[in-house]
């Protein structure tokens, strides 16, 4: 624990992404205290007071309807993140098996679980979720099933990479010598010896996942209003440029803000599990 | 006479790559006996670890036997034909699993095989490593810190785990510096006398073949070229490629080995205390 302290503390980039992600998550458990209009993350409406420009008590501008942009934006980052952890507790999880499978049992398993994982991997991402969006109803299951179709298999082309250098240790050989199970290998033995690249990739893949998801509902194919949405926000937002520019212009920010602190918080995770050998 | 520990018969193992052959093992005969330590010695590619990966059922022969107290090994190996053959691997840091703790790495042979109650494993881990003369709180280690010797030490402690009845032993000192090497080679003598076993020694030092072995087979390009008792190889060595061997390992004078037997003793009297 101090040895992570120390190498956060040391780089400087690191503390700024655990900072900018201290905020986003802090900000989404805690909007319903941080916010003084918790009731503008749904159906609100005030004409008297829509379109306003950044100022006091709206310190983002108020959208088309006159709810509070700020709130909206701190619950879009509650539903961002939801959606995110469990998109990748679904496709990690699912990954993760499929690449310890083909790394490590017979070629033709490995055939057919890496030639599988590889069409996925061909189809563009967005093309693949839009094709996915457009057949199902959106919501935001279904979003977060579209996501977990195109996330899976980076992660089963990463374990699988993994576990082919690994099934090379000895400790593979004496396990199997030893008269372990296949399971046992692969989810005892192989296994825990990933989990250091696995999470630094999580981490990096929380931002991405969070603006995938933004980009299908900027296309209209998320999360459907009234939920906060940044990416459905920024669509709105972006007929009524230049005039009402608080509109895209925060909720675009919220979107690099939270890429960008996981990407930092992402490095940083690799420098403490020394996963960049 | 009774019939040999484990029967090797004109064993042969041949592997396929892309566009080529190679032939790693030919015509492969040897009789191992119970209590015995055979040495297989030969240069780098001469087809030792393919023998010994066949012996612990890694792959399966391309023809030829092998036999374990007279019955055949088969390709799928039952329990307790695996608990009765163990390995001990030259790496030690690779063939510890660096992500799981000792106890856990030394608990699981106990595991696989069933032996003692789930109770009773832990106890059985800590007599473990006290027979390998390390301290009963390493269990709780991480591999990261131990030093190459003591982790040869739990390599040697897995292997003994399922109480086999042979252990191949695959170049276990050429990764440790000398005197470590001195301290393995005499626990692992100290472990063959106490619990029987049998040792398969498969190594390119002709001096610790001459400290271990009761006999030497000599391996040229995947075969056996001479199997001789230890002395009889060093003393009267009757192929060429057993000659040169020889030879070029290096020369230790009388006086030079009366001072190492003596270093060696003085050392065993530490490992004891």
């Amino acid at each position: 624990m101090k040895r992570t302290i120390r190498i956060i503390l040391a780089n400087p980039l690191s503390v700024i992404g655990v900072i900018l992600i201290g905020l986003v998550v802090g900000s989404a458990i805690l909007a319903d205290f941080i916010t003084p209009f918790p009731t503008h993350r749904g159906t609100v409406v005030d004409f008297t007071n829509f379109n306003q420009p950044p100022g006091w008590p709206n310190i983002m501008g108020t959208d088309l309807v006159g709810r509070d942009l700020f709130t909206r934006i701190i619950y879009a980052y509650r539903i961002s993140l939801i959606l995110g952890i469990v998109v990748l507790l679904l496709a990690v999880p699912l990954g993760v098996t499929v690449g310890l499978m083909a790394g490590y049992l017979g070629p033709r398993v490995r055939f057919v679980l890496m030639r599988t994982t590889e069409v996925f991997l061909s189809i563009p991402p967005l093309v693949l979720a839009m094709s996915i969006m457009g057949v199902l109803e959106p919501t935001l299951i279904n979003g977060m099933m579209a996501v977990t179709v195109m996330w899976w298999p980076w992660y089963s082309r990463l374990v699988y990479n993994l576990t082919l250098a690994e099934r090379e240790e000895g400790y593979v050989l004496a396990a199997e010598v030893i008269g372990a199970s296949r399971f046992h290998i692969m989810f005892v033995e192989i296994l825990p010896n990933c989990f250091p690249a696995i999470l630094t990739k999580m981490t990096l893949d929380l931002g991405f996942v969070i603006l995938i998801a933004s980009s299908l509902s900027f296309l209209g194919l998320g999360v459907q209003p009234p939920t906060p949405d940044l990416g459905s926000m920024v669509a709105e937002g972006a007929r009524y440029l230049p005039d009402s520019w608080w509109l895209t212009v925060f909720p675009g920010l919220a979107i690099l803000v939270a890429v960008f602190g996981f990407n930092l918080l992402g490095d940083a995770m690799r420098e403490v599990l020394g996963t960049h050998q | 006479m009774t019939a040999p520990l484990l029967a090797i018969n004109q064993l042969a193992k041949t592997f396929h790559l892309e566009s080529y052959q190679i032939h790693a093992v030919r015509d492969f005969t040897v009789d191992i006996w119970q209590g015995e330590c055979l040495a297989i010695v030969g240069e780098s590619g001469s087809g030792k670890s393919t023998v010994a990966n066949m012996i612990l059922g890694v792959y399966p022969p391309t023809s030829g036997q092998i036999s374990f107290k007279g019955e055949p090994l088969g390709a799928r190996r039952t329990k307790s034909q695996r608990r009765a053959l163990q390995l001990v691997q030259q790496n030690p840091f690779s063939s510890i699993n660096p992500s799981r703790r000792i106890g856990a790495t030394l608990k699981l042979p106990l595991n696989v095989h069933d032996i003692g109650t789930k109770g009773e494993r832990m106890a059985r881990v800590e007599e473990l490593l006290g027979e390998v003369g390390l301290p009963a709180d390493y269990a709780a280690r991480a591999p990261s810190t131990l030093s190459g010797g003591q982790c040869q030490r739990v390599a040697i402690a897995r292997a003994l785990a399922s109480q086999p009845e042979m252990v191949v032993l695959d170049e276990p000192t050429s990764a440790l510096d000398v005197l470590v090497q001195a301290r393995v080679l005499i626990l692992l003598n100290e472990l063959r006398k106490k619990r029987d076993l049998t040792y398969v020694f498969i190594t390119h030092d002709l001096a610790v073949v001459r400290n271990m072995a009761d006999r030497v087979a000599v391996m040229k390009d995947g075969q056996l070229v001479e199997l001789k008792p230890t002395h009889e190889i060093f003393d009267n060595p009757e192929h060429d490629y057993t000659r040169r061997l020889i030879s070029a390992s290096p020369v230790i004078t009388e006086e030079e080995r009366d001072m190492r037997n003596r270093l060696r003793e003085g050392l065993a009297m530490e490992a004891v205390q």
